[in-house]
C-alpha cells in the first residue's frame, strides 16, 4: 500500500523536475500578487481622502500616463521576442532583445521618477494627504519591482555574453524573468485603470 | 529544458505570431480604456464598468499570450496556485472596501 502511493508520486516528481524552479518562482509571484492586492485595497479605501490637498484631476495627465503604458507594453513584447530567440539558442539576438527591453523599462522608470519629482516639488508629496500616501506607496512599489527587473536583465545580459549555448539553468533564469516582467505589466494594467483612469473620470 | 520543450514549441512558450496577436489586442484594449475616459461619452458609473471589463479582458489577454497560462495538465499546480491567489486577493480587496465603507458610514465621516 505504501509502495503503491509512493511510486506514482516519485514518477510525477521526476517528470516535473525541470519545472520546479519555474514553479517556485511562480509561487513567489503569487505572494507578490497578494502584496499588490493589499496596496490596491488600501488605495481603494483612501482614494477620496484629499485633506484639502490636490485631487487626481489636478495631478494626473493623459500624455505621460499613455507614454509610460506604451513603453511597458512594448517592453513586454520585446522580452517575448528575446525568449523566442533563447529557445532557438540565438544568443546575440537574445542579448539584443534584452537590451531593447532594458531601455524601454529604463524609460518607464525615468518617466515615473520625473512624474514623482514634479509632484513632490509642487507640494503633492506622499505626506500631503492619505490619498497621496496610498498613491505613492502603490505606484512606487511597482516602480521598485521594475527597477529590480532592470538589474536582473543587465545581470542576465552579462552572464550570456561570450557563451555559445544556453544551459537549462540559464533557460530557467530567463523563463523566471519572463514571468516577472509580464507579471509587472499585468500589475500596471490595474494601476493605470484603477489608480489613474478611474480617478480621472 | 530545451529537449522536452521542442516537441511542443509553439504551444508552451509562444511564437512570434502569438506574441504579436497578444500585443495588438493589448494595444487595442489600452487605447479603448484611454478613449472611454478621455471622451467623457458615458456616465461615471458606466465608464467605471466599461474600464473594469476592459482591464479584465486585457489581464486575460496578457495571461494567455505572454504568460502562456492554459489548461494543460503540466501547469496544473501553477493554475491551482493562481486560482487560490485570485480568490485570496478578491476577498482581501472586496472585504477591505466593504468593511471600511461600512465603518465610515457608521462613524458619519462621509
Amino acid at each position: 500500500m505504501a509502495q503503491n502511493t509512493t511510486v506514482p508520486t516519485a514518477g510525477h516528481d521526476e517528470h516535473h523536475h525541470e519545472n520546479t524552479v519555474v514553479f517556485g518562482f511562480w509561487v513567489y509571484l503569487m505572494t507578490d500578487c497578494i502584496i499588490f492586492g493589499s496596496l490596491f485595497a488600501t488605495f481603494a479605501v483612501l482614494r477620496n481622502q484629499f485633506n484639502g490637498g490636490p485631487t487626481p484631476h489636478e495631478l494626473f495627465e493623459f500624455g505621460g500616463l499613455g507614454l509610460e503604458t506604451a513603453l511597458l507594453l512594448l517592453s513586454s513584447i520585446t522580452y517575448g521576442f528575446g525568449m523566442i530567440a533563447a529557445h532557438k539558442t540565438q544568443i546575440s539576438s537574445v542579448i539584443m532583445w534584452l537590451g531593447v527591453t532594458f531601455l524601454l523599462g529604463l524609460g518607464f522608470v525615468g518617466l515615473e521618477v520625473r512624474e514623482f519629482a514634479h509632484m513632490i516639488a509642487d507640494g503633492a508629496g506622499p505626506d500631503r494627504s492619505a490619498f497621496l500616501s496610498a498613491f505613492f506607496t502603490l505606484v512606487s512599489t511597482h516602480g521598485l519591482h521594475v527597477t529590480c527587473g532592470l538589474i536582473w536583465i543587465v545581470t542576465l545580459m552579462v552572464q550570456l555574453m561570450g557563451t555559445t549555448e544556453i544551459p537549462e539553468r540559464m533557460m530557467n533564469k530567463l523563463t523566471c524573468l519572463s514571468l516577472f516582467w509580464h507579471f509587472l505589466d499585468i500589475v500596471w494594467i490595474c494601476v493605470f485603470t484603477y489608480v489613474y483612469l478611474a480617478s480621472m473620470i | 529544458m530545451s529537449n522536452p520543450n521542442t516537441s511542443s514549441s509553439g504551444e508552451s512558450h509562444g511564437s512570434v505570431s502569438s506574441y504579436l496577436i497578444g500585443f495588438v489586442l493589448a494595444v487595442i484594449l489600452t487605447v479603448l480604456s484611454f478613449g472611454v475616459v478621455m471622451s467623457h461619452s458615458l456616465a461615471p458609473t458606466g465608464t467605471l464598468a466599461v474600464l473594469s471589463v476592459l482591464a479584465l479582458v486585457q489581464v486575460l489577454v496578457h495571461l494567455h499570450y505572454f504568460l502562456h497560462m492554459g489548461g494543460d495538465s503540466e501547469k496544473r499546480w501553477n493554475n491551482i496556485a493562481f486560482v487560490f491567489t485570485i480568490a485570496f486577493v478578491s476577498i482581501l480587496i472586496v472585504g477591505t472596501v466593504f468593511v471600511m465603507a461600512n465603518t465610515s458610514m457608521n462613524m458619519m465621516s462621509r
